[in-house]
């Protein structure tokens, strides 16, 4: 890369922190920092101006303390401190800048260049960061100044180039990541050329770790700038360095204390904003990703009993009316009544969304902090669980109610192996012995149909495919013997090929344990697959809940008529897909009457007057519209 | 003349063959299914066309010329032929640019004055049907399949006549995906573009698709017309693998599952307890 080209870099750095500099002006500790900085900065550029030249002797006042005359008092030459401070901030701060313009340079160009690049450069620049972070700079700082006297300039050059191995490593990192995204292909593709993708696409995703290491480093390259003049290294006397004035004050150090308090105080204070500057600058960056922080009792789900309603007779899973809330108030999830029948498999479809998710989440009261489930009832086996405690849900989860996600390989702890997570999960949920519970966990393998299972149980998550990884998951789920299996999206993730394989396995499962399935999925293939019953949900609420075979053959409610038509499997090859106006409406943003009036063909005006109720036909088939389709579908 | 022709490309990572001989054409105005399962190889023969995986060897030849090595400025010039929809719509947008300027990018080397470049991101904006004011507004305001359309703009703002859809409608919503299939059906219709569309949907490959090329562990198992390779019917002869896919795939059909589930020699079911309520 060109001379020319680093510099656009460096000043796109400026362009593109402009929404880090919004988040360190919405903070009072980055104004503080930034306007104590800039105080500075600009009180030293116009010392000239302010006050007594810093070479004036006034005698007659040596060693004094803060004056009207002198403000922040005299040295041993009865010289205004105040303005010694400040010219003698002129160099410091001017060699300071020359450190950090060197460091940011040379650190977010090589970064850059290595971590976009690759391949041969990016070996050279490492080895050479390997060795620049190994050197000892001290030494070779003191080198410097015995072949250039008293020149801080070629000092705190040298610092700069020793100091920007370490931001040269952190720019690669970031570009090594941001260059695998795939805005970056399409600006390869969309034909733009390597020095415009990195100042428009690379350069702003690694502003904040720069912005907040360069503070930081600032911040020492200040104090080895005051060191060296403590030490008679840099500037000499007669003109004035922040380190020189440290050196006279520590001499006087008996006479005038008071010495050391402004010009060991500027050095002191400068270094801190610097270093709590970057600090701000990182937790603004870190903004999106982490809240307010919330209390343990927040954190806690809060449970509504509403008055009673019956649970469904002999069913595993019975829930009426649950409604759930997150921490902000905003219902996700709105009345919704479902039973699960033992070894039975309800399918429980929608769009992304809807709530199915949540839905499920509610029953085993795990949802994001400060969410609030809200039912009539939820009882499982018998027994109302909106009555227990969070210790007794701890029991029912695991034991009565298995769980498993979408993503398997993310739900196994990366840090220990299979057959480790699957012993510790039987033993919490059974007391065994430590033996024992390693012979369950290799039945459990065995018993989701993969090969070698002690093999298996040796393996970490990492060397899991995708499928094995799933049927792992399903093992440990199985750990405590559960009665119902909640599946959320378990396919969604895999190959059709280890989909039918994962399909058949729950099925089989169900066959021989007599455990009850509830499948949360978006594919209505795997639905027409595995499921007996279907509940769809639209915007929160159960829109239709029919047996499987109904549903596919005749839907009643116009979204599950839509939804089934907008499947390219059942539509002729080549055909209009047909399609829906609009998108789901947003939690919280529903409207009072139907919720899907607004994308609905059939809508006439009582759907949109009030909200529409369920009603259940004689089949027992239960949807919320007041056209319904049923039949209507050819 | 094909658009788009391979011959015997093989991509090798450091210690493992992605692609092996694999070799197939896009003829103009038509739709090529690419699929396979993961680790089949799909998605690096579509960064092989786009030059950001190296060649080991074989022959791409865009309308005729051989553009397998291209660097640099000749392979830019490329942009206003092929271009590129992700899956991920939220990961294809940088997140501090606005859609205005993401849409406008591939144009950032035609020399328009900002008054043109704005006209023309408006009239894209229309066709893929999104407001204008989204020229204005941050990716993080919209929607997965609003940016997948969005995206589409971006594609087809140099006027490339091959796009390629690598996985471009998988992460959407049914409905979502239904409005994007039909998108990409009309433009093709208007601008007679072609598309190499990556998938592992054996469903959408059927209903969009013209050619279906199967990849499996990185070489091309079968290929031909959709019809053919895609039939419902078990009799056309077909690559065992191919069926195994076709099979594998779930259909929104209970009584054609079951006997999908027979076929794969499932073991018998009883059937589930009925709930009273």
């Amino acid at each position: 890369m060109s001379a020319g080209s680093a510099v656009t870099g460096v000043g796109s750095t400026g362009r593109a922190g402009g929404g880090v500099v919004r988040a360190v002006a919405r903070r009072p500790l980055g104004v503080v920092c930034v306007a104590w900085l800039g105080l500075l900065v600009l009180a030293c550029l116009l010392a000239g101006w302010l006050g007594s030249s810093p070479q004036e002797q006034d005698l007659e006042a040596v060693y004094s303390g803060p004056s009207a005359a002198h403000w922040l008092g005299t040295d041993q030459l009865g010289r205004d401190l105040l303005s010694r401070v400040l010219h003698g901030g002129r160099v410091s701060l001017l060699v300071v800048g020359v450190a950090l313009a060197v460091h940011v340079v040379l650190g977010v160009v090589l970064g850059l260049v290595a971590g976009y690049r690759r391949g041969l450069v990016d070996r050279i620049v490492s080895r050479l960061a390997d060795l620049l972070l190994s050197a000892p700079a001290v030494v070779i700082l003191l080198v410097v100044l015995a072949v250039f006297p008293h020149n801080e300039a070629a000092a705190m050059t040298t610092l700069g180039v020793l100091s920007s191995a370490g931001l040269a490593r952190v720019v690669r990192a970031s570009a090594i990541r941001v260059r695998e995204e795939p805005y970056v292909a399409a600006a390869t593709v969309a034909g733009l050329g390597t020095v415009r993708i990195l100042v428009r696409h690379v350069l702003p995703a690694v502003a904040g770790p720069v912005i907040s290491l360069v503070s930081l480093v600032a911040g020492s390259a200040l104090l080895v700038e005051a060191s060296l003049g403590f030490l008679g290294l840099g500037t000499q006397p007669p003109e004035p360095s922040w380190g020189g004035l440290i050196a006279d004050a520590s001499q006087a150090i008996y006479r005038q204390p008071w010495m050391l308090v402004p010009t060991g105080g500027v050095v002191a204070v400068t270094a801190v904003a610097c270093a709590l500057l970057g600090d701000v600058v990182r937790d603004a960056t870190d903004d999106r990703a982490t809240g307010e922080p919330l209390s343990w009792r927040r954190m806690r789900t809060r449970v509504v009993a509403r008055e009673s309603r019956e649970p469904a007779a002999l069913c595993l899973l019975s829930v009426r009316d649950l409604t759930v809330r997150l921490a902000d108030g905003t219902p996700v999830v709105d009345g919704v009544d479902f039973d699960v029948a033992a070894g039975q498999a309800l399918g429980l479809v929608g769009e992304s969304g809807c709530g199915k998710t949540m839905a499920v989440s509610g029953v085993l009261r795990l949802l994001p902090p400060g969410a609030t489930v809200d039912a009539a009832t939820i009882t499982f086996d018998g027994r109302e669980t909106l009555g227990l405690t969070e210790r007794e849900m701890v029991g029912v989860r695991g034991r009565g109610i298995g769980y498993i996600g979408q993503d398997p390989v993310a739900s196994l702890d990366p840090l220990f192996t299979v057959g480790d997570q699957l012993v510790e999960a039987v033993r919490h949920h059974t007391g065994a012995t430590r033996r024992q519970a390693r012979a369950k966990a290799l039945e459990l393998l065995a018993a989701v149909r993969l090969p070698d299972p002690a093999a298996v149980a040796a393996r970490y998550p990492h060397e899991l495919s995708g499928g094995m990884a799933q049927r792992v998951s399903i093992a440990r789920a199985l750990a405590g013997e559960p009665r119902l299996l909640i599946a959320d999206e378990p396919t969604t993730a895999l190959d059709v090929t280890v989909q039918a394989e994962i399909l058949d396995l729950l099925r089989d499962l169900r066959s021989r344990t007599g455990m009850a399935l509830v499948l949360v999925t978006h594919d209505w293939g795997v639905v027409a697959d595995t499921c007996d019953t279907a509940v769809v949900m639209y915007a929160g609420q159960v829109v239709e809940n029919t047996g499987v075979a109904e549903v596919f053959a005749a839907p009643r409610h116009p979204y599950t008529e839509a939804l089934l038509a907008a499947n390219p499997a059942a539509a002729e090859p080549g055909s209009r897909l047909p399609v829906l106006p609009g998108a789901v409406p947003a939690p919280g943003h529903w409207p009072t009457g139907c919720r899907f009036a607004l994308r609905c063909p059939h809508v006439t005006t009582e759907c949109v007057a009030a909200p529409i109720q369920s009603t259940s036909d004689t089949a027992g088939a239960v949807s919320r519209c007041l056209h319904p389709r049923a039949g209507a579908r050819t | 003349m094909n658009l788009l022709e391979i011959a015997g490309l093989g991509v090798r990572y450091r210690d493992h063959q992605a692609l092996t001989g694999v070799s197939l054409a896009v003829p103009p105005n038509t739709t090529v299914g690419l699929v396979g399962e993961s680790g089949s190889g799909k998605t690096t023969l579509g960064r092989a066309v786009l030059g950001l995986v190296p060649v080991a060897e074989g022959v791409i030849r865009l309308a005729g010329r051989d553009i397998t090595h291209l660097r640099g400025r000749a392979r830019r010039g490329l942009s206003g032929q092929v271009q590129v929809v992700f899956q991920n719509p939220y990961l294809s947008f940088n997140p501090s640019r606005t859609i205005g300027q993401a849409v406008a990018e591939p144009l950032t080397l035609a020399g328009l004055r900002p008054a043109q470049l704005r006209g023309r991101v408006d009239a894209m904006l229309d066709r893929v049907g999104l407001d204008r004011s989204a020229a204005d507004r941050y990716p993080s305001r919209f929607s997965g399949g609003q940016l997948q359309r969005i995206a589409i703009a971006r594609a087809l703002m140099p006027g490339p006549r091959l796009l390629i859809c690598d996985e471009a409608v998988s992460a959407l919503d049914l409905s979502v995906q239904a409005h994007v299939l039909n998108l990409l059906a009309d433009l093709q219709a208007e601008q007679g573009l072609s598309y190499l569309f990556i998938t592992h949907d054996l469903a959408v490959v059927r209903h969009i698709a013209d050619r279906v090329v199967v990849l499996r562990r990185g070489e091309v198992v079968e290929a031909g017309p959709v019809e053919q390779v895609c039939s419902t019917d078990p009799d056309v002869p077909r690559h065992p693998y191919t069926r195994a896919l076709l099979a594998a795939a779930p259909v929104p059909d209970p009584a054609e599952q079951a006997r999908r589930r027979a076929l794969r020699a499932a073991p018998a079911q009883e059937g589930p307890v009925p709930c009273e309520s």
